[in-house]
This record gives structure tokens, C-alpha cells and sequence, in this order.
């Protein structure tokens, strides 16, 4: 499989039909979208997220039924500096879908999308154990993997590998 | 890890209800898992499970190696498939180089991972029979278990901790009489699941134990985050193998159990079927291995041949740069998911274009299906507990990497 560049235009990639889709709902809360690998990222604007997610779900022709993951990857020092990143399939079409949104280092925070997917609980506890991201209406938003009373996200750049000594 | 020092589940409990710990140091929750239980007599009226008792930081260790050092900590994780986390591992790196992988080494791979299928499904099976009490089933499962691992030694040198599959193929060529064990192996391997099945699946005192517990519906299997045979015996007809083919396993035919029924009986028929399946799709592999080449032909990423380096300078030069330098890896992100035992096994690995990644993420199915145990408990008796921990066959390295 020899590789391809990634398709980052957003104009090349609107026949995808779950940007297509995204598109039609709202066009200011796609951001960017990339194709690589055969594998398609649609960046979200954080305010929008849980209805993105939730239309997706939805949508009688995509049918984004299951949540497959929810992590996070930290790009310190640059900014924005988080990007939680959310995976989708879709069984009947067998399709995935990646979709994302940007954080701003000081304020990590955006919207819970358990309300949309119970298995997104655990994902996103994990999410703001490891990392510190808040997720606004999470009904029990605490530390999973790490002891309560730990300091730190461990896995945030800015985290020594050895931990703090 | 959570409330150790705050017992209660929450503030203002009634009075009638207790609550009861049980874990992490408890003999049928398969590690160190910990539950809290509130109970009313016998039944289970809330559940929470606790876990990170084996939270190694698994993920931050990956960012501090090179991508070929990765793989032995891909073992490390689901210590009873570490065969099906280093293909899901290498499988993506590939993905991010683009490499080609030749026709031997890609059934080789499909041929070991249903080995290990067969060799988790019989821990599973021996472990969960003892749970409910049957104790001679676990003798008979890891009769088979044990030949199995002789197969992962004879091939990797390692019962259990393999690292057998590597970034661009196989580490090694498959010893002389290899596959005659094999062969061996998957020709009385049927027989073997008749003795299991006649042991348990129409034992009466297995029934009653199984039959009707730990309910859960294909919606609330789906919207928990579950797959796997967990999710098949409840009706979602899902398996990564068939449905988005990895590895070659679209030149497999196969079945896919699934049940309708939705409960612990029925996810240990849909386990017992799959063992049946497996050992179907190890033997194709074994009638149509190819010859040829056992690892891609990139100089640059994969480790030369011994004798190579004896007599090839540039052979010599490329292990020692691939050895203390690593390869660099276009930047990019994948996301590589593959079926293991216990479900939809996900790598998402980002790379930046050094030699180490970025970020690797594990997206492990006991995790996921873990979340589904309070759903199959809650409203039913404490004795039922022990049963659906089995029959959603969690391992706890797996849960909290």
C-alpha cells in the first residue's frame, strides 16, 4: 500500500458523506477536515461537539452507532494545546470516522457527550485523569486509573516519564 | 483507583441497604478487580467497580522508546493474547509507514492469532467453569493450553510474552516441524471442545447457574461501549475479522457466532463456537501457507537477516542504525483496530516524524466491556456476581495498561 498525501482541502473532501452531512447542519462547526491513510479526521469546534456526535449517531443514512474510543493527545507547548479525539463507527456502513476538537491549554474544558453514549463514562474519566481535560455534565467525573489524591495528569507532555521525585 | 477511604457509594444511602466491598485481592474477579456493592439482602441494588490497581502507564512509556522497542510492551498489556496486540500494534505502524507485508508472514499472523484465541478462550473457559464450580473443566482446558504455549515457544522462543510479530513481518522463520505440531495440534483440537462440551453445555447444574443471569440487550451492549463475543451473544453481528478485514483474514471462511439470548450461557456458547471457528481458520491457514519471504522488504525499518550482516556492509550499517537510532516515521495518526478475544482491540498511534511515537493510545475491549458489568448486576443476586465477571472475560493488565 504505497502512500498517498493527505488530502487536507476541505473543498476535495465535502463529498465524504459524513462531512457532507456535517456541512449541511452547521458549516461553522467544521473547522478542518483531513483524509490520510485512508482514514478521514473531522476537526469539530468545541461548542458544538455533543450535537455533532449526536447527529452523527442519528443520521438515518450514516448511522454512527457505536463510540469506539475517546482519548486525548497533548501538542505542549504549542496551542491550541489538546486535542481529544473521538472515534466512530458506523456498523452498517462498516465505516469509521475520527473526529476531534481543539483545546486551548488554559482552559480545557468542553462538553460530556455521555448523554449521547453511556460508554463514553469511562472514556472520558480516563481522559481527565490522564490528562486534565474537564468534561462539563459528566455524572461522575473522577480520577479512574491514578489514586484519588494524585497531583498531576501523567499524561500530559509536561509530565517526566519517571513521574515527580 | 478510587474512594479507598470513602466506602459509601453515595452521601444518604438508605438504611436498609449495606455496602459491600469486594476486591481488589479476590479470587474470581481474574486480577485485581474491586467492586463496591450495595446491597439489599441479596441483591445487588447499585455496583461500581473500581480499577487502576494494575495501572502501569503503559501509554507514557511508549512515547519513551523507539517504535521497534514498543512491541514487547504490546505483550505486556493483555498477558493472555499478546500475539493479537503485537499484530494490532505493528499493523498500524505499518499503516503509518506503508509497508507491504508478504502473503507467508501475514498467515503466519492470522494463523498465531487464532492460537491464541484458542489459548485465551481456554483460560477463559477453565477459569470461569471453576467460578461456578465446575472443577475439572480447568484441568481439561489447560491440557490444550499447554500445547498451544509449546507452539508459541517453539516458533518465538517464549510461552507467553512472545513479541513474535515485528514492525514489517515476522522476527523469525518458523522452525523445522513447526507446522507438523500445528498440524497436530488443530486435527485433535475438536475432539477436545467435545470433551469440554460434554462436560458442561448440557449439565444441568451449569444451566441453572447461567441461564437467565447477567442480562444485558444488544442497545445497551452497543451504547456501553461493548464488543466482542460479549456483545455477539447479544445479538450485535460484529466481528472485525469479517467485517473490516485485517491481515488477509478477507481469504478466511469463517463463521461468526452470535446469540440472540443476551446472557451468560449464551456467551459461553458463542466462546465454545468461536474455539470451533478458530481452530477452522488455523487450519486453512496451515493447508494455504504460502512460501516466501517472512518480512517486508524495507531495509531501512527491518532488522537484516544474521547471515546478511555477516557478509553485506550495508546490512551491517542498517542494523546498527535501525538499533541505536530507530526509524523515523512520517507524521501522521492512525487508528488500527483488530478482534481480539475479548473484542474490538484499537491502536491510535500519532507520529511526528521522529523515531519514537508521539502518542500511542490503547483502545482495550476490557475496558470498554467492563462498563456493561453493573448493567448485567444490578437488580440480581451477590452469587451471580462471579458469573458475569466471567462471562465478560476481563483482563485487568488489559483494563488499567
Amino acid at each position: 500500500m504505497p502512500l498517498t498525501p493527505a488530502i487536507t482541502d476541505l473543498e476535495q473532501l465535502k463529498d465524504r458523506p459524513a462531512l457532507a452531512r456535517l456541512l449541511a447542519w452547521n458549516a461553522t462547526a467544521v473547522t478542518e477536515a483531513r483524509f490520510d491513510r485512508d482514514e478521514l479526521t473531522i476537526y469539530i469546534d468545541r461548542p458544538f461537539i455533543r450535537e455533532a456526535v449526536a447527529r452523527l449517531r442519528d443520521d438515518q443514512e450514516l448511522r454512527f452507532n457505536f463510540l469506539a474510543d475517546v482519548t486525548c493527545v497533548d501538542w505542549h507547548p504549542g496551542e491550541p494545546r489538546f486535542e481529544v479525539v473521538y472515534e466512530l463507527l458506523s456498523m452498517a456502513r462498516k465505516e469509521r470516522l475520527r473526529l476531534k476538537v481543539r483545546l486551548p491549554g488554559a482552559d480545557p474544558k468542553l462538553d460530556s457527550v455521555t448523554s449521547v453514549w453511556p460508554s463514553a463514562n469511562w472514556f472520558e474519566r480516563e481522559v481527565f485523569d490522564l490528562f486534565g481535560i474537564h468534561f462539563e455534565g459528566h455524572p461522575d467525573l473522577r480520577r479512574i486509573m491514578m489514586p484519588e489524591n494524585w497531583k498531576g495528569h501523567p499524561l500530559r507532555k509536561d509530565y517526566p516519564v519517571e513521574g515527580y521525585r | 483507583m478510587g474512594h479507598l477511604t470513602q466506602p459509601l457509594l453515595e452521601p444518604g444511602a438508605e438504611d436498609r441497604t449495606m455496602t459491600l466491598n469486594m476486591g481488589p485481592q479476590h479470587p474470581s474477579t481474574h486480577g485485581v478487580l474491586r467492586l463496591l456493592l450495595e446491597i439489599d439482602g441479596e441483591n445487588i441494588v447499585r455496583m461500581r467497580p473500581d480499577i487502576g490497581y494494575l495501572h502501569t502507564g503503559i501509554e507514557k512509556t511508549f512515547e519513551a522508546k523507539f517504535y521497534q522497542q514498543c512491541v514487547v510492551l504490546t505483550d505486556r498489556m493483555d498477558y493472555l493474547c499478546p500475539l493479537t496486540n503485537n499484530l494490532a500494534y505493528c499493523l498500524a505502524v505499518e499503516k503509518l509507514l506503508g509497508l507491504e507485508i508478504p502473503a507467508k508472514a501475514q498467515w503466519m499472523r492470522v494463523m498465531l492469532n487464532e492460537l491464541t484465541r484458542i489459548n485465551s478462550h481456554l483460560v477463559w473457559l477453565g477459569s470461569h467453569a471453576l467460578d461456578i464450580g465446575a472443577m475439572s473443566v480447568f484441568l481439561y482446558c489447560f491440557r490444550e493450553r499447554e500445547d498451544v504455549l509449546r507452539l508459541f515457544e517453539m516458533v518465538s522462543g517464549q510461552r507467553m510474552m512472545t513479541s513474535y510479530f515485528r514492525i514489517g513481518g515476522l522476527a523469525l522463520e518458523p522452525p523445522v516441524g513447526f507446522f507438523e505440531h500445528v498440524r497436530k495440534f488443530v486435527n485433535a483440537f475438536p475432539s477436545k471442545v467435545d470433551e469440554y462440551e460434554s462436560l458442561l453445555t448440557q449439565n444441568p447444574i451449569w444451566m441453572r447457574r447461567l441461564k437467565g443471569v447477567g442480562h444485558i440487550t444488544a442497545e445497551d451492549a452497543l451504547a456501553l461501549g461493548a464488543t466482542g463475543p460479549t456483545a455477539r451473544a447479544s445479538g450485535v453481528d460484529w466481528d472485525l475479522r469479517r467485517d473490516q478485514p485485517y491481515s488477509g483474514y478477507e481469504n478466511f471462511k469463517f463463521n461468526v457466532p452470535v446469540s440472540n439470548v443476551g446472557d451468560v450461557y449464551a456467551r459461553y456458547l458463542v466462546r465454545v463456537q468461536e474455539l470451533r471457528e478458530s481452530n477452522e481458520i488455523a487450519c486453512q491457514a496451515l493447508d494455504g501457507m504460502p512460501e516466501g519471504p517472512i518480512k517486508a522488504d524495507a531495509p531501512k525499518v527491518v532488522l537484516p537477516d544474521r547471515e546478511k550482516m555477516k557478509t553485506q556492509m550495508e546490512a551491517l550499517i542498517y542494523h546498527f542504525k535501525i538499533v541505536t537510532e530507530g526509524f523515523t516515521v512520517p507524521a501522521s495518526e492512525v487508528y488500527q483496530a483488530v478482534e481480539s478475544p475479548r473484542g474490538e482491540m484499537g491502536y491510535y498511534i500519532v507520529s511526528d516524524g521522529t523515531p519514537k511515537p508521539y502518542r500511542v493510545h490503547m483502545r482495550s475491549p476490557s475496558f470498554a466491556n467492563l462498563q456493561t458489568l453493573p448493567k448485567m448486576c444490578e437488580g440480581q443476586l451477590i452469587a451471580d456476581v462471579v458469573a458475569a465477571i466471567g462471562s465478560i472475560d476481563i483482563v485487568l493488565g488489559d483494563v488499567d495498561r
